[in-house]
């Protein structure tokens, strides 16, 4: 019985997925890629282009050394609104998830960390917000609040705290436990002080893995409304709204719509594969995904 | 079991109140008036006025409120100022379209990601699976509308074989509509089955390493059967989950696949209240299909129950 238990064992001892800390050149090239991309919507006003003007001359006119990407059916530089476009993606893609981690993460925090009735009323408001599917919500809220990037991005904040609150709540009740804390709490500090200084730096690493992840979600939602009609208004330009109006000329432009599509995929790819590796580094289960 | 389902029942209710109260506050709370939208921007302040008083406008909130869900409780959500329709009608109308293309969809996500995930499993580790554990990772990043997109230009505009947009009843002609439901279903279908093959995967590759799989092996049991009914069903558990917490995200996306494809469901029901600011149809479907929503998550958790006894009795 012995020796079977043993073998066993040394079977799984051997089969456990290789933990790798090398980062890989895939992750450098999503890392790549969103430099590329930040880098484009920080010097957009520098271009020559405005996204705005239109030639009517020049309608879903092919690539040309003028226009590199060609013009849509406007006749507006195809290349400026993509850079243009990548501006309101990044905006709004960046600061919802900003409210949701500011918000969710405190909240988070503090439920996990002073339990009762606190984390009853925290858990269960959650819930309320959560039983509406998210982009319906997102939809009515739109309806009644009108189309703005501000009101977007408000409304993309405020759906992303859930999710935020129980990443930061999971990871505070498992280290509240710890040693490190009740030795903090032994030697008499504040509960703000545990909280700021001994839980927060380590709650922080899965909340940012987790940030990357929600940005990603985020675009790919904003792209959805913009694309539905109702996101950022015309004539600012968005990745979704420029899918939108690519779809109309499908037949004889296809690229208006794939070159937006394929921005978009690059980039949601690339927040979701540096999300993954850093959530893949900090979660300390093994074989997570 | 029984009491597993009345306590799970009974926090149900608090919840379904809370969501009512939210819908409710969304529309009263936001700006935009209700009498201002029927009237037009052109009303006179008195005419307003006279409307506000007549749909009961100018009462206190919490008074509004109660009136509300007591229509609401009686199976009346509100009435189109546009089209006369009830929001009960206007649902129950489209509702078969919408739920016959999220079955159709996860039927067909399920359908990809099983075989996968077991084929995976199977040789964890292999190039087959690193490869589909890649592309699932890469389809994660394909939002729905960007699938529809490719789908409509290469089978409807390329190769001519599927209809782009239109819809024929079932009853009409049954292979019309399965033709008019293939490509939404499958946009679909896309962005659902690495979550799901994701999640069955890693389940089933801890399974297969269970004690009680060495002993069917060494039984002599055919590997399919091993797999099939001894691997697959201690596997499933999380697989139930996710696809109970991707009802959230396949509405969401039939919303979007509706208005793409041109099919008369729910999602475009919305949509076109949210463009004609139809608001009363509006208030009345977010609070329906977050009512359902709740009430699938319930059937979920009760599936979920079922198939590991040790939820019900609180173990887990």
């Amino acid at each position: 019985m012995a020796t079977l238990e043993l073998s066993i064992d040394q079977d799984v001892a051997v089969s456990p997925i290789r933990r790798t800390r090398r980062l890989g050149p895939l992750f450098w090239a999503a890392i790549a890629w969103m430099s590329l991309v930040f880098a484009a919507a920080a010097l957009a006003s520098l271009l020559p282009f405005s996204p705005t003007d239109m030639d009517m001359l020049e309608r879903r006119a092919p690539p040309s050394a003028l226009h590199w990407l060609g013009n849509d059916g406007l006749g507006r530089d195809e290349l400026a609104r993509l850079i243009y476009g990548a501006r309101i993606s990044l905006t709004v893609g960046l600061c919802a998830p900003i409210i949701g981690i500011t918000i969710g993460g405190a909240l988070g925090m503090l439920a996990g960390y002073f339990r009762g009735r606190f984390e009853t009323l925290v858990v269960g408001s959650m819930d309320v917000l959560l039983a509406f599917p998210p982009l319906i919500l997102a939809l009515a809220v739109t309806a009644y609040l009108g189309q703005s990037i501000l009101n977007l991005t408000c409304i993309l904040g405020v759906l992303g705290i859930p999710a935020f609150m129980r990443v930061a709540r999971a990871a505070t009740l498992t280290l509240a436990r710890r040693e490190f804390v009740i030795a903090a709490q032994a030697l008499g500090a504040t509960h703000a002080r545990i909280l700021l200084r001994e839980l927060l730096p380590n709650v922080f690493l899965p909340l940012f893995a987790f940030f990357l992840l929600g940005v990603a979600v985020t675009i790919v939602v904003e792209g959805a409304l913009s694309f539905l009609g109702l996101g950022v208004p015309p004539p600012i330009s968005s990745w979704g709204s420029m899918i939108g109006e690519g779809r109309e000329s499908l037949e004889i432009a296809p690229r208006l719509a794939f070159i937006p599509a394929v921005t978009m995929f690059l980039t949601v790819l690339s927040f979701n594969l540096v999300g993954d590796t850093l959530r893949a580094l900090t979660d300390p289960r093994q074989g997570a995904l | 079991m029984l009491g597993f389902v009345a306590r799970r029942l009974l926090y149900l209710v608090p919840v379904l109140v809370a969501v009512s109260l939210l819908t409710f506050l969304i529309a009263s709370l936001l700006p935009g008036d209700l009498a201002y939208v029927i009237l037009g921007d052109q009303a006179t302040p008195e005419k307003v006025a006279a409307l506000r008083h007549d749909m009961g406008l100018d009462q206190p909130i919490w008074w509004r409120y109660l009136s509300w869900l007591g229509h609401v409780l009686q199976g009346d959500f509100g009435r189109s100022f546009r089209t006369g329709q009830t929001v009960l009608q206007a649902v129950t109308e489209r509702l078969p379209v919408s739920l016959e293309l999220m079955v159709l969809a996860e039927l067909g996500a399920l359908a990809i990601g099983i075989p996968l995930a077991i084929a995976c499993a199977v040789r964890s580790g292999s190039a087959f699976d690193r490869f589909m554990t890649g592309s699932a990772f890469g389809m994660l990043s394909v939002p729905a509308f960007l699938s529809a997109i490719l789908l409509i230009y290469l089978f409807a505009v390329e190769l001519r074989w599927l209809p782009a947009t239109g819809y024929v009843p079932f009853g009409e002609d049954a292979i019309g509509n399965l033709r008019s439901f293939l490509l939404p279903a499958l946009t679909l279908a896309l962005g659902e089955w690495p979550v799901l093959m994701r999640v069955l995967r890693s389940d089933m590759i801890a399974t297969l390493q269970e004690d009680y799989i060495a002993m069917a092996r060494a039984k002599g049991l055919k590997p399919s059967r091993i797999l099939l009914v001894h691997a697959l069903k201690p596997s499933s558990l999380t697989l139930v989950t996710v696809t109970g917490i991707n009802i959230g995200r396949l509405i969401g996306g039939t919303v979007i696949v509706e208005s793409i494809f041109a099919l008369p469901g729910i999602g475009r029901l919305l949509l076109g209240a949210i463009f004609t600011r139809d608001l009363i149809i509006l208030q009345g479907m977010v609070l329906f299909v977050a009512c359902g929503y709740v009430l699938m998550n319930f059937v979920v958790d009760m599936l979920y129950a079922v198939l590991d006894p040790r939820i019900r009795h609180g173990h887990a």
